[in-house]
């Protein structure tokens, strides 16, 4: 039998039940719940609070996350983890994909990387804005929400898968699903 | 401010994260196209993960809950708020074409465009820390029901919710069978 560790692809319902799995143990070992968006609030506190401290210090936000609280903790080196295992496992499997234009973005915008790049930051700033507007992200309410069934989770769920598909209507069209 | 929290918090942060970046390498998602082909509805693996996800996470969860009394982790409800952010992070995921975990991971995975991604989380959550004083006692106290969850506010057993959304999944997995399309050949390194 094949190695499975150097199988690219795993079914995705094995993977979603070892993610339900990994949930398990988060909760019931570590007390904590699968999550990654307040990371980026508690990083971007720290670089904040190297250039001025006052400001950090005075914002109601970063007082819940970042003043006097552990900053640097659980969730942060989850993120830190999250990429090394995507990197370990992109290894085993030699499936590593090294993109700058994704085929799909090219057939639609063209092949400059300056503008993908652009598009990425837009992205990027939009979904932390609406991820800390929500409370939570694809893994903090999409996840670990949806499974304690907490109605804001779902709520969430719904806005963003569809507000996602009627995004991805108007920037690629029905024509943009035969370039996926 | 740069304060760490405790040795075993930090490890077990550590070994979460490597576990779960693998899984979503290893599942596809930390793919630009796998994203997008879900939200243009020809790659169903997204759905497939999460419901999966949810479907045997609540299991566990909510009978350890109840067998051992370990804590849950809710999120207030703020119905205003997790509409309006939802539909934010919905544009913005397509945009980017990927969340912020399955960002994360695709820089291990190598996606040079997820790192302007990551950069631009970094300043969007600096935005929502200068706004959030603006909207707390307004914005935000729209519907705001607390922490509150489908099977508390019906009154009802959580195993009847799990039991069916384990019936949705499969019903959903059924339909939804076959109905990928063919996946083109990937270019490892497609400029």
């Amino acid at each position: 039998m094949a190695n499975p560790l150097s199988k690219p692809r795993w079914s995705p319902y094995l993977i979603g039940a070892s993610i339900g799995i990994l949930s398990w143990i988060t909760f019931g070992l570590m007390n904590k719940a699968l999550g990654t968006s307040t990371t980026f609030v508690r990083l971007a506190g720290l670089i904040e609070s190297l250039f001025s401290k006052e400001h950090v210090a005075q914002n109601p936000y970063f007082a819940k996350y970042v003043v006097d609280k552990p900053a640097i903790d659980w969730q942060m080196m989850l993120v830190v983890g999250l990429v090394l295992g995507a990197l370990l496992s992109s290894l085993l499997s030699k499936s590593r994909n090294v993109e700058r234009v994704p085929e799909l973005w090219a057939w639609r915008f063209g092949p400059s990387a300056a503008l993908r790049y652009l598009g990425a930051f837009v992205g990027g700033v939009l979904v932390l804005v609406g991820a800390r507007l929500a409370g939570g992200c694809t893994s903090g309410h999409g996840i670990s929400g949806g499974l304690q069934f907490a109605v804001s989770s779902w709520i969430f769920f719904v806005s963003f898968f569809l507000a996602g598909i009627g995004t991805a209507f108007v920037m690629f069209g029905k024509e943009g699903r035969r370039h996926v | 401010m740069f304060n760490f929290d405790t040795p075993l918090n930090l490890v077990y942060g550590l070994l979460t994260g490597l576990v779960f970046g693998f899984l979503l390498q290893r599942g596809g998602v930390t793919r630009y196209r796998v994203i997008l082909g879900q939200f243009l509805w020809v790659d169903h693996t997204v759905l497939r993960t999460m419901l999966t996800a949810v479907a045997v996470g609540a299991v566990g969860v909510y009978g350890m809950h109840q067998m051992w009394d370990i804590s849950l982790h809710l999120k207030s409800t703020a119905i205003l708020a997790n509409i309006c952010g939802g539909v934010l992070f919905g544009i913005g995921m397509v945009v980017l074409g990927y969340c912020p975990g399955t960002g994360v991971g695709a820089l291990g995975d190598g996606s040079r465009h997820a790192w302007f991604g990551v950069l631009g989380m970094l300043i969007g959550a600096a935005i929502y820390a200068e706004l959030y004083p603006l909207i707390k006692d307004n914005f935000l106290a729209v519907g705001d029901f607390g922490k509150i969850t489908m099977p508390g506010a019906a009154h009802l057993s959580p195993w009847i919710f799990i039991i069916g959304l384990a019936v949705v999944a499969v019903i959903v997995f059924a339909l939804l069978r076959g109905r990928d399309l063919p996946p083109k050949e990937t270019t490892p390194d497609s400029q």
